[in-house]
């Protein structure tokens, strides 16, 4: 059991590399083996998930042996384990959707695109489970490096959109690098329990200021903080489907979640709240960034781009956790981690399956498919509602948190952020439900399916005949998302206290 | 002039990363903003071997002679960091190229202007 920290990105890598061999062979064997390798670390995740579940002891593994504070050393806590289940789940499902929705949006490509998911989820569990923050900058551009190749592939101007992407990505990395310098020098340690334990001396040092500076601009580029998300809708719209449905929940979270990592086990408590307001900055940019989000996904009418602005607004929820420091606060955007993966995993894969079946990416032309795809469209109803926040879904319970965060650190301004925020994404989730449910003109399908021109993905044939629920592959993923949707949400109590409430222990009672 | 004669390695590392940053935000060529990345990569391993300097010191292999104490001998961790960065650093600047590869074969320019208005109204 003492091996599960190092043995789950372990099999992602070893996986990896295999499927690049066998996928150069045949595309099919490369996606069984990516799937057999997720499956294998999902099923060790959950192990680990396990070993910790309800107070039990965080897993160490020393790398080659050599004992931490020297050697690198991989820890395996409640919060390590609920995030790379979290990665592996969703790793799964869109490993499970991939091949017929990259089949038709980026056909011949599937062969390279298989190992490089499995390599993004290698480096985002491993910077799950470092304890080291050197090694959390490696496997960071790891995992930032397959997300480049992964988006690169997809429409005409994702290679544009993917450029932008990775200078502001590799600015964010090179931030955090000189931040993580700085500590070294300070400390001479990289091991984050070691600098715990040095830190509270130095608090006063110009040089550890300036690395907790450097580590939260870097990791906020990477997170999309607003005013830094700008790299972020254009990179989503652009990119497959799959591959969207995999980066848009996770990518984005691993950042969130380093931030907290960092903000929580490694400098000392009230550092980062007194010292260097980094909390409460950290919480009013996101606060912006969930107006901002929500406004403009009112205003997109492309479903992909309303989705990848809607996302910025999301994630900003977490930081807004960040800022509140206090328990409660920090609890709900952990938990939006875990419920807004889903609820994007999932609407972007129903983006994908209506690409797929009708061949549109627009809002209205997406008019009538309520009848003809009944099961994907039920399953955006319970996703879009889960979005706005309507209990029982998951969506209802982070936001719930936050406002009681708030409302505890008696910050009405951010209160009213969160409601207003939570009407308009019901503006532009309703809208397109309604659209969805409304009878189909004769013939609207078939009609914007040549309009559509500009699109460069390949066309179904036959137009309106095809459209129906997608395929079993794509199907299932979704209402597996669907579901889990649900279940995370009915859960979320014993979620919260068997991983979670350990977690903000050092935020105080 | 003091704190400058005492600093000056840490301030032409400021200046470094601030060209860099420059070239990759306000350079219009696409490959200019990579090169600008280059010299931002550069500048932070530089900082960490600025860091790790150490007058006097001697290579970090065990000599009898020298004894065992640590502080005749260099720490070879930071140079350890900046070979790993290094490669960490080849590797971002390969994908960036081969991107701008696919960019060149699809726009026909490298110039950032260019090809937005490509993509908002392709011809």
């Amino acid at each position: 059991v003492s091996q599960v920290p190092v043995l789950i990105p372990l099999s992602l890598l070893v996986s990896a590399l295999l499927a690049l061999l066998a996928g150069l062979r045949d595309p099919r064997w490369g996606h069984r083996i990516s799937l057999a390798g997720a499956s294998v670390s999902f099923l060790l995740a959950l192990a680990g998930i396990r070993a910790v579940w309800g107070g039990g002891e965080a897993l160490h593994y020393a790398l080659g042996s050599w004992l931490p504070p020297a050697g690198i050393e991989f820890v395996l806590d409640s919060l390590a384990a609920y995030m790379t289940g979290l990665i592996t789940f969703v790793g799964v499902v869109a490993l499970v959707y991939a091949p017929r929705s990259l089949a038709r949006e980026t056909p011949g490509k599937e062969a390279f695109a298989y190992p490089a998911m499995v390599l993004l989820l290698t480096g985002l569990t491993g910077m799950c489970l470092t304890g080291d923050v050197f090694n959390l900058y490696v496997f960071l551009e790891i995992a930032a490096l397959s997300a480049y190749a992964l988006l690169a592939i997809g429409d005409r101007g994702a290679p544009v959109a993917t450029f932008r992407y990775l200078l502001i990505g590799s600015l964010g990395g090179g931030f955090y690098l000189m931040g993580v310098a700085f500590l070294y020098f300070s400390t001479g340690t990289l091991n984050m329990a070691d600098l715990q334990a040095r830190l509270p001396d130095l608090v006063e040092s110009r040089a550890v200021i300036s690395a907790a500076a450097f580590i939260i601009v870097g990791l906020g580029v990477k997170m999309a903080l607003f005013p830094l998300h700008f790299w972020l809708p254009d990179v989503y719209t652009n990119a497959p489907s799959a591959v969207a449905g995999l980066v848009a929940p996770i990518m984005t979270k691993v950042s969130a979640y380093a931030i907290i990592r960092i903000f929580l086990d490694v400098f000392p408590s009230g550092f980062l709240t007194e010292a260097l307001p980094v909390a409460s900055t950290v919480g009013w940019l996101s606060a912006g960034g969930i107006i901002f989000g929500s406004v403009l996904a009112v205003a997109q009418q492309d479903y992909r781009r309303m989705l990848a602005y809607s996302s910025v607004g999301q994630i900003s929820y977490v930081g807004l956790g960040i800022g509140l420091a206090n328990p409660v606060g920090m609890i709900g955007g952990l938990l939006h981690i875990l419920n807004h993966a889903l609820m994007k995993g999932c609407l972007f894969f129903i983006g994908g399956a209506v690409r797929y079946r009708a061949g549109v990416t627009r809002v209205p032309q997406m008019r009538g498919l309520g009848k003809a795809m009944p099961w994907t469209m039920a399953a955006f109803v319970v996703a879009a509602l889960a979005m706005i926040g309507i209990p029982p879904t998951a969506g209802f319970f982070s936001k719930w948190y936050l406002l009681l965060g708030a409302l505890q650190a008696g910050n009405w301004w951010w209160f009213a952020v969160i409601i207003l925020s939570s009407l308009l994404t019901a503006v532009y989730f309703f809208r397109t439900v309604e659209m969805i449910y409304r009878e189909p003109v004769e013939g609207a399908v078939a009609a914007t399916v040549i309009m559509d021109s500009g699109d460069p993905g390949p066309r179904p044939g036959t137009g309106a005949a095809e459209v129906g629920d997608p395929p079993a592959s794509m199907l299932i993923p979704i209402l597996v998302l669907g579901v889990a949707i649900l279940v995370a949400g009915l859960m979320n109590v014993v979620i919260v206290e068997a991983l979670l409430e350990r977690v903000v222990a050092p935020l105080g009672g | 002039m003091e704190f400058f004669l005492g600093r000056y390695s840490y301030i032409f590392i400021a200046v470094l990363v601030g060209i860099g940053v420059y070239g990759m935000m306000m350079k219009r060529n696409l490959l200019k903003k990579v090169i600008g990345m280059a010299i931002f990569q550069t500048a932070i391993y530089l900082l960490f071997i600025q860091g790790a300097k150490k007058t006097g010191a001697s290579v970090p292999v065990y000599t009898p002679a020298l004894g065992s104490e640590a502080g005749t001998y260099m720490n070879p961790l930071p140079q350890v960091l900046v070979l790993t960065a290094i490669v960490v650093g080849v590797a971002i600047t390969g994908v960036a190229i081969s991107l701008l590869a696919v960019i060149y074969r699809r726009f026909g320019t490298l110039d950032e202007a260019k090809i937005l208005q490509q993509m908002r109204d392709p011809a």
